[in-house]
């Protein structure tokens, strides 16, 4: 089959590798029918992620057709359509019984290397470093998917892919991102980056009712992609994001805040980020924080800061006098899917939302690799990236 | 209290914008500027170069103009970089200074060093800045994702967590 690659930093390619096979019985085979460049997958690309390895099969975003299951597989079949989250779960641990998907405790096959570098294992990812399992991705033909009678989402056969492919991701990312806000329907919200992540979580924290919804970034489509959800927005090239927060805010400041950057944000042009850019040129800091900085400094007090973007290491330099003293909350995680699946997917049904707004670009896997770049650059409008095998 | 031992931190103050940056470079080229023409003699001797109050009095009148450029241009960019090729040819001439005057020649290089770093920042930023803007944008404007206004969606899901 064809799958996309990571060979190195900014080498990824279209190769063929042999056909996937159940490993275990509560495998599944799927047939990929769409997938996505995410996010997630630039700071591989970028080479910002430890734990990587040549010939790593990219991708988690992605859905398909059952094409064989394991003995002990009970709730699929072959001809299925799902949608697959990208956090592998085992539904019986402790962690997802409670509902903390992306931390369940069994399906992270490296759990010795996670430990070491976190302090606890988190649950597998698929193709996202072998600290998370190592597990071979979905921008390929086919895909493995271990535990898949816990994870699978079936669809409903009225919904086309570009409709519910997001629900393995992005989606519930933002939507988690702001359901973490305990939205007032007196809020301000600020949403940093307006990639699809901030898009989804502009769209969440209207649904979720928020007065006020205010988006950063300085990429003028996705600005405009975000208004149209029904956001402010704010070009931090053109402008102070703490004095245009202010403003709208009376100076109080936004009462919520979500991080949908992570770490690679930008030099907005800010000593910090200056700063930061030197650190990580010199291994001295792995992760670029001055999205979290800004938040921590705006946010009013006793306000939440909520943070799907990913960081993978080690920063420098947060106020924590500030965060301690304002009396802030801290949420985070990579995202708990199939916790939100199940509501997002009747939204979806119910018309309240159409996920596939954030659709701009369109291509075959062969053309992946080259979209990669198209992605990470914003070339061409480009927001989002699906690839059909 | 002693308020000198606060460590604030402040992240991209206003003050601090790209634009802001940029005008603050203009004025400082002109302040220079006219510096280096009222009083070449004087500068000439604290940067080292004692005796050369002609050449510094050329780079002056350079300095003015690139100040005034800067101000006074919708796009700044080609100043940025003039101010930028100007910046290397001060440090050319400096490492040339009267060795009797090495520690203030030093000091000077030093000074020229660090506004060739912001130089090079803005010189970044603007080109980068002005590639972007001049790609056309596609217009998102009507990918709502929402049946109706976005305004009629607020507050659609407060009824959130199903049973
Ligand atoms: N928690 C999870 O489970 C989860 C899931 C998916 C994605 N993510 C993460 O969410 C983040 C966003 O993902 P995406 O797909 O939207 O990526 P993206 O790269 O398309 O979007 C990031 C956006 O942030 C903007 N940005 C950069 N620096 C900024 C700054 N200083 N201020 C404001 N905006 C800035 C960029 O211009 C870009 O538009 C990534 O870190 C990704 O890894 C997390
Ligand atoms: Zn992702
Ligand atoms: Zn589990």
């Amino acid at each position: 089959m064809r799958a996309l690659r990571w060979h190195g930093r900014e080498d990824i390619r279209c190769d063929t590798v042999p056909d996937p096979i159940i490993e275990h019985s509560r495998d599944a085979i799927i047939k990929v029918s769409s997938c996505a460049i995410c996010g997630s997958d630039l700071h591989l690309y970028d080479g910002f992620v430890p734990g990587m390895r040549s010939g790593d099969i990219m991708g988690h975003e992605f859905m398909g057709e059952v094409m064989e299951v394991g003995a002990e597989n009970k709730r699929l079949k072959v001809g299925d359509r799902v949608v697959v989250p990208f956090t592998i779960i085992c539904g019986e641990c402790d962690q997802c019984r409670r509902g903390n998907y992306s931390v369940c405790e069994q399906t992270n096959r490296n759990k010795k290397l996670a430990e070491t570098v976190f302090g606890h294992t988190t649950a597998g990812l698929f193709g996202y470093t072998h600290l998370t399992g190592g597990y071979p991705g979905g921008q390929a033909d086919f895909v493995r998917v271990p535990y898949a009678d816990a994870s699978c989402v079936k669809v409903p056969s009225d919904l086309t892919d570009d409709q519910v492919l997001f629900l393995g991701d992005i989606f519930p990312t933002g939507w988690q991102a702001a359901v973490y806000c305990d939205i007032e329907p007196t809020d301000t919200v600020a949403i940093w980056g307006a990639g699809p992540v901030g898009q989804f979580a502009v769209r969440s924290a209207i649904l979720l009712g928020a007065r006020q919804v205010v988006c950063i970034d300085h990429v003028p489509e996705r600005l405009a992609m975000a208004r149209a959800g029904g956001a402010i927005t704010i070009d931090f090239d053109e402008e102070s994001v703490l004095e245009r927060l202010n403003d709208l805010t009376a100076g109080k400041g936004p009462d919520k805040c979500i991080d949908a950057v992570g770490l690679e944000a930008h030099a907005s042009r800010s000593i910090d980020s200056l700063y930061d850019r030197a650190k990580q040129a010199m291994m001295l800091e792995s992760d670029r924080a001055h999205v979290l900085r800004e938040m921590i400094y705006v946010c009013r007090p006793a306000g939440i800061i909520s943070i799907p973007g990913v960081y993978g290491g080690l920063v420098d330099k947060i106020p924590l006098g500030a965060l301690m003293n304002k009396g802030l909350t801290v949420r985070s995680g990579q995202t708990h899917v199939n916790r939100w699946t199940d509501d997002l997917m009747r939204r979806i049904e119910e018309r309240q939302i159409d996920p596939s707004f954030v659709i701009t670009h369109r291509v075959s896997l062969e053309e992946g690799p080259m979209m990669y770049k198209v992605f990470r650059e914003k070339q061409d409008g480009c927001i989002k990236v699906v690839m059909s095998p | 209290m002693n308020e000198k031992s606060l460590t604030v931190y402040s992240p991209s103050s206003p003050a601090g914008s790209m634009q802001a940056t940029v005008r603050r470079l203009g004025w400082f080229s002109i302040g220079l500027g006219l510096l280096e023409i009222l009083a070449p003699r004087a500068t000439a001797w604290r940067v080292g170069l004692p005796g050369r109050q002609g050449l510094v009095a050329t780079f002056g009148a350079r300095e003015i103009g690139n100040g005034v450029g800067i101000l006074m241009s919708k796009d700044p960019t080609p100043w940025i970089w003039a101010r930028l090729a100007g910046d290397v040819l001060d440090i050319a001439t400096l490492a040339t200074g009267d060795n009797r005057r090495r520690s203030t020649n030093m000091v000077a290089l030093a000074a020229v060093g660090g506004v060739t770093l912001i130089d090079a920042m803005c010189a970044h930023w603007l080109t980068t800045f002005h590639a972007r803007r001049s790609q056309p944008v596609p217009d998102y404007s009507d990918r709502s994702g929402f049946p109706k206004s976005a305004e009629a969606m607020r507050g659609a899901a407060r009824q959130r967590i199903p049973a």
